[in-house]
């Protein structure tokens, strides 16, 4: 589905991203997983064409540099970890953005396809009961399941999730998760999220990137990838025995 | 979840019409020299239909100074409030403005070295200055964009302001240093730093209508884009918009427009900055319905901050900016303390 190619970010002399090459398969949920500064969230940003990158990055044989905006937002959707809303924009205004892409131009107007999705985005996350409130009052757990709801609204087929709960309690943690694992379910749909919690990553995951100082480390299963020699390559540290014990708090 | 237009209704662009309207006559009638609001009436009424009219001092007072006078106050405070709320917008900051950009400071200095060196297109004096206006708003607005580019590749909020707000330093510096070798042939400095539209004519109306026709018709057709600017860049990136192409349309629109009530009426401040903020708390923050009534509103607000710095010191006139200034810090000053006081 993506297929990423020699992917290189530098800002100035310095490499941020070396040589990365992985690739996402329908179905899959692909963990971007290391220490802080490995270089996972600008791999991310390079995806959704936030910053300039050398290497390829195709979605379905198509160069996704050479999409247009409205067109890529209809396939790669990205949620990202930090929402600074400055206006009392409603929750319903936010999410309504999120059908942009299907009508970009200037005089179209909602369909019914379109209040169809928002309707539904905001029932499966749950803010249904919060559309006239103003963001600015949310909670961060209600802010985020609101920018999760605009990008169900948009409907992409590859979600791209740039620490999603990073400020969430586990609660809300596993609340996003869910919600992100039954959206995958339906067919012809992918994922690809940064995750710092590698017992979540664990749990949620189907396959692992390990990357470390911008180069990748390892790719595959997420049980091969998660090893006790690969993390305490990477982390100098035995976070593996750490991550065992977390993992029960994921599971029912 | 009925599906329901977001944008104004036609009763809300009905009432906003008609305060403007009244303000219109209002403002017309007061002045100097005070005139019956049904004789002003009568005389506008009839001269726009061709009738007669009474003949006297009153009409020449109302058709020939009062009435372009209004009527381009009106134009420049719906133009600088659509330009103060789109920017605002765009670049998700509510102290954005042409000022804060550096678009004010810039099309001022290209309108004191058109008149200070001559320049001028043949058969069109005025046209000139508006150009040269214009073409320093732009120019500055690719300025500030290429060293924000320099130093911030994703083009970001704060960078653009920090330069913008030395730009307009710069282009200050300047336009003074102009002023004072050709003080003969250019205004008091105090006309561009503070701005007045005393003995403006129907020419410097058309041009302001044309400009605001052309300019605002391509921002208000952006108001879905600037919605997702609103919200932040990224996301505006995220859900689809052609980040790049809306933020250039916007900038240039917006320095047409400032270029163009730069050149007829000097530097008013705080128009764009407090008329968008005020109706973001009566309308809310959608530019669907935000922009449209900035506009109007913008309109109604400068007209009677013109006619306030008409009346005050009568026979005297105060430059409009002193009066834009003075109730607008003062509302600026009452909003973010209600802001930040989590109102």
């Amino acid at each position: 589905m993506l297929y990423v190619n020699n992917l290189t970010v530098s800002f100035g002399p310095i490499t941020i991203v070396d040589n990365v090459s992985f690739y996402v398969n329908e179905g899959e949920w692909l963990m971007i997983v290391g220490p802080n500064g490995a270089g996972k969230s600008t791999v991310v940003s390079a995806i959704s064409q936030g910053i300039s990158y050398s290497g390829s990055i195709s979605y379905k044989g198509s160069d996704v540099k050479k999409m247009k905006p409205h067109q890529l937002a209809r396939c790669i959707g990205v949620l990202s970890q930090n929402h600074n809303v400055s206006y009392s924009f409603s929750v319903e205004e936010i999410v309504r953005l999120g059908r942009y892409s299907y009508s970009p131009g200037i005089f179209s107007s909602s369909g019914d396809e379109d209040e169809e999705k928002i309707n539904h985005a905001l029932e499966v996350t749950g803010m249904l009961p919060f559309v006239k409130q103003s963001v600015l009052t949310l909670s961060g757990g209600e802010l985020q399941r609101t920018f999760l709801a605009q990008l169900f609204a948009q409907d992409p087929s590859l979600l791209i999730l740039d620490e999603p709960t990073n400020h969430l309690d586990l609660v809300y943690q596993k609340q996003v998760f869910e919600l992100i694992t039954a959206w995958i379910a339906q067919t012809g749909r992918s994922v690809i999220s940064v995750v710092h919690d590698l017992s979540l990553a664990r749990a949620y995951g189907t396959r692992a990137l390990l990357m470390h100082q911008g180069k990748s480390v390892a790719l595959g299963d997420i049980e091969d990838v998660l090893t006790r020699d690969n993390l305490k390559a990477v982390y100098s540290l035995d976070v593996h025995e750490w991550m065992r014990d977390m993992l029960s708090q994921w599971e029912d | 979840m009925k599906s329901k237009s977001e944008g104004f209704r036609t009763y809300e662009y009905l009432i906003f019409t008609v305060i403007m309207l009244c303000t219109v006559l209002f403002c017309v009638c007061l002045g100097s020299v005070s005139l019956n609001v049904g004789d002003t009436f009568k005389v506008i009424w009839n001269t726009i239909w061709g009738l007669p009219a009474p003949e006297g001092l009153s009409r020449s007072i109302i058709i020939t100074v009062r009435l372009p006078r209004v009527i381009c106050v009106a134009l420049v405070g719906a133009s600088l409030s659509l330009c103060g709320g789109s920017m605002q917008g765009l670049l998700r900051n509510p102290l954005a403005d042409g000022s804060t950009l550096g678009v004010s400071s810039g099309a001022s200095l290209g309108a004191v070295i058109s008149i200070a060196f001559g320049v001028s297109i043949p058969s069109l004096p005025f046209a000139g200055t508006v150009v040269m206006a214009m073409l320093f708003a732009f120019i500055s607005l690719i300025v500030i964009l290429s060293l924000a580019y320099k130093l911030d590749f994703s083009l970001s909020t704060n960078t653009i302001i920090l330069i913008g707000v030395i730009f307009s330093m710069f282009a200050n510096s300047i336009t003074s240093l102009i002023i004072t070798f050709s003080s003969d042939k250019v205004k008091q400095i105090t006309f561009w730093t503070m701005g007045s539209l005393s003995g403006t004519s129907y020419a410097n109306a058309l041009t302001l209508a044309a400009s605001l026709l052309v300019f605002g018709t391509v921002i208000l057709s952006l108001t879905r884009e600037l919605n997702a600017f609103a919200v932040g860049e990224d996301n505006a990136r995220h859900v689809g918009v052609n980040v790049k192409r809306v933020k250039m349309a916007v900038l240039i629109c917006v320095s047409g427009l400032i270029g163009v009530c730069v050149s007829v009426g000097g530097t008013i401040g705080f128009v764009g900055l407090v008329i968008p903020h005020m109706m973001r708390m009566v309308v809310g923050p959608n530019h669907k319905r935000l922009l449209p009534a900035s506009l109007f509103a913008g309109a109604i607000f400068l007209m009677l901050a013109d006619l306030a710095s008409r009346v005050i010191l009568n026979p005297l006139e105060l430059p409009i900016g002193v009066v834009t200034s003075f109730i607008g810090s003062v509302v600026f000053v009452f909003i973010f303390y209600r802001s930040r006081k989590g109102g």
